[in-house]
């Protein structure tokens, strides 16, 4: 699949704005990911050539963050923290809890495509333990109980 | 307890218009220009006098460092850069700040800026916060339109764009230099120093990197004055401060404390103390997870401040504290860390890539007991193999929880050991 013509105008208006294709990178791939969910393979390349790097450089880019995701996520991506504070609070037991209702552990997804559950170092929820940060914009939930996530699920897309 | 006359984030908790006419109403924005024209040098004297400690986690006096950007431009820009990647493992205290009283830091922006002659800031706010980039953009967008921000921001004569950028999910572009290569669109990697920021930083220009709550408590200093602020906790570690507090406590919270306020008053004033009374404290992380824990016998008389805690062998850090009760498994709870910094490690000197492997998959089988008690020693001289061998703190923070946890549970973790060898059940507990 070609390059969509709106995300290579956008690339080149980033280039322009930030200063220059390095600068841009970042940018370039959570613009990928904001249309389109994930950065592929494919799109990796693609980019890369409008941006004028290497396809490497513009991965170990990507795979450096954790929140651009290299591979296709669920329309909802649970980040459950399992840090210092929510583990404490009981975060393995939401992730036990999630694994029941759900049927996945960190780093998978549904079969459904409905939701993806990855585990991150710390959402900066600590005074709300155990927190995740849930949905295409990022809510921060927490406390976290079997009963809101339950409402969480129903809830989601 | 901080009276509520004494506190410069007056809007913590969203119960007020966060917006600027509410912002105005609590008195931020007021006579800005006339702040400005204190100059330079008066501004930094003034942040100096105030005794105001980079609160970021390091403590570095604020006002020296605004001091080392150059005075006059060689023809390079100078930036002011505001570390918001809040990632430190307990720490939510900046998040308060942006989502409901923006102003304060965009008005400390402003005037920090001027201060070190930073015609641009950048905001580097924490791919997880995007409740926080609304809530700051917005505020953002306000003080461009009331004029506030732009040319001649504030009718000062000074003009000064401010920009957010958003970040993608990774806890070492906290570090100064790594956040400044990220802000750069790279990977965030930190840099070797020398040079340091204010010499070479971004792209190449002096640039001073600050923690968020370090400006946005600038412009109530300059109001109320130096003397106020550092009225209020022990020489040298001055001011009011924002704690978070977590874990094991009955009310989890982020508030406004006097500096050195005593651990068990701020636990039992503002989070209604330890779950279960304060007998039953284990040990509590005084500063976010880079710093060694205290045991409950060092948490009677524990004072919050840097350089008490540092005394101890500890450090406030972000003045994030994690309490533990009875009830954990502290092993396990140091354990969580070390995958953590396993995780964050950016791969770049090698004792802190192999070595956060190498402690978190000891810590690992010291959870469950299935280790030798040599390993004990064998893992503080990996730990001490790592710190101070890299290029930046990393390896330093995932040192020291470590060796804070041998030196306060030893014998825990030799009792686990031994009951493993001989099938006894040992007291573990949930976490």
């Amino acid at each position: 699949m070609t390059l969509p013509a709106d995300l290579e105008t956008r690339i080149r208006h980033l280039v322009a704005h930030e200063g220059g294709p390095r600068a841009a990178m970042l940018e370039t791939l959570r613009s990928v990911q904001a249309a389109e969910g994930w950065v592929s393979d494919e799109r990796l390349a693609q980019v890369a050539a409008v941006l004028g790097v290497t396809p490497a450089e513009l991965d170990g880019v990507a795979s450096f963050y954790s929140l651009i995701f290299r591979r296709p996520v669920g329309r909802t991506v649970i980040l459950l923290c399992d840090g210092a504070s929510c583990g404490l609070n009981g975060a393995d037991a939401i992730r036990d809890a999630i694994r029941d209702r759900l049927g996945i552990g960190y780093g998978q997804t549904t079969p459904d495509g409905r939701f993806t559950l990855i585990n991150s170092a710390c959402v900066g929820g600590c005074d709300r333990a155990p927190a995740a940060v849930v949905g295409p914009d990022r809510t921060l939930v927490g406390p976290l109980t079997p009963a809101l996530l339950e409402e969480l699920i129903g809830g989601a897309p | 307890m901080l009276k509520d006359q004494d506190r410069i984030f007056t809007n913590l908790y969203g119960m007020h218009d966060r917006s600027l006419k509410g912002a105005m109403k609590r008195g931020h924005w007021d006579g800005t220009a006339g702040l400005i024209a204190l100059g330079r040098d008066k501004l930094i004297d003034i942040v100096k006098a105030s005794g105001l400690r980079g609160r970021g986690g390091a403590g570095f006096p604020t006002g020296m460092k605004w001091s080392f950007m150059p005075k006059v431009s060689d023809g390079r820009p100078s930036y002011l850069v505001i570390n918001a990647d809040e990632s430190e493992p307990g720490t939510c205290k900046d998040r308060e700040i942006m989502r409901h009283d923006p102003h304060t830091l965009i008005e400390g922006a402003l005037i920090a800026s001027f201060a070190m002659g930073a015609n641009t800031c950048y905001i580097y706010l924490r791919g997880e916060y995007i409740r926080e980039r609304e809530a700051l953009q917005a505020a953002i967008d306000e003080c461009y339109d009331a004029g506030l921000l732009g040319k001649n921001a504030a009718k000062s004569g000074f003009d000064f764009d401010l920009y957010l950028h958003h970040g993608a999910g990774a806890y070492i572009c906290g570090e100064e230099t790594a956040l400044l290569e990220s802000l750069e669109g790279k990977k965030g990697m930190p840099r070797m120093k020398p040079p340091f920021p204010a010499g070479a930083g971004l792209y190449g220009c002096p640039t001073t990197v600050n923690n968020v709550e370090s400006i946005a408590v600038v412009p109530t200093i300059l109001r109320r004055g130096a003397e106020w602020f550092a009225s209020f906790g022990r020489p040298n570690n001055t001011g009011t401060k924002l704690f978070g507090i977590s874990g094991h406590v009955v009310h989890p919270c982020v508030v406004e404390e006097s500096m050195s306020i005593p651990l068990r008053e701020l636990l039992e004033t503002h989070c209604g103390g330890v779950r279960g009374g304060w007998k039953n404290l284990k040990a509590v992380i005084p500063g976010g997870s880079s710093v060694p824990l205290l045991t409950a016998a060092q948490c009677d008389d524990a004072i919050m401040d840097f350089d008490w805690l540092r005394e101890q062998r500890s450090g406030l850090g972000t003045a994030a504290v994690i309490v533990m009760d009875q009830s954990t498994d502290v092993i396990k709870a140091i354990w969580r860390l070390s995958k953590f910094y396993k995780h964050e490690s950016c791969g770049q000197c090698t004792p802190c890539r192999e070595g956060t492997g190498w402690m978190m998959r000891v810590m690992d089988r010291l959870v469950r007991g299935e280790a030798e008690i040599e390993e004990i020693d064998m893992l503080i001289s990996v730990t001490k193999q790592v710190e101070g061998h890299t290029i930046c703190a990393l390896g330093d923070a995932a040192a020291w929880p470590i060796q804070g946890l041998v030196r306060a549970f030893r014998d825990e973790i030799e009792d686990r050991i031994k009951a493993r060898k001989t099938g006894r059940i040992s007291a573990v507990a949930a976490e």
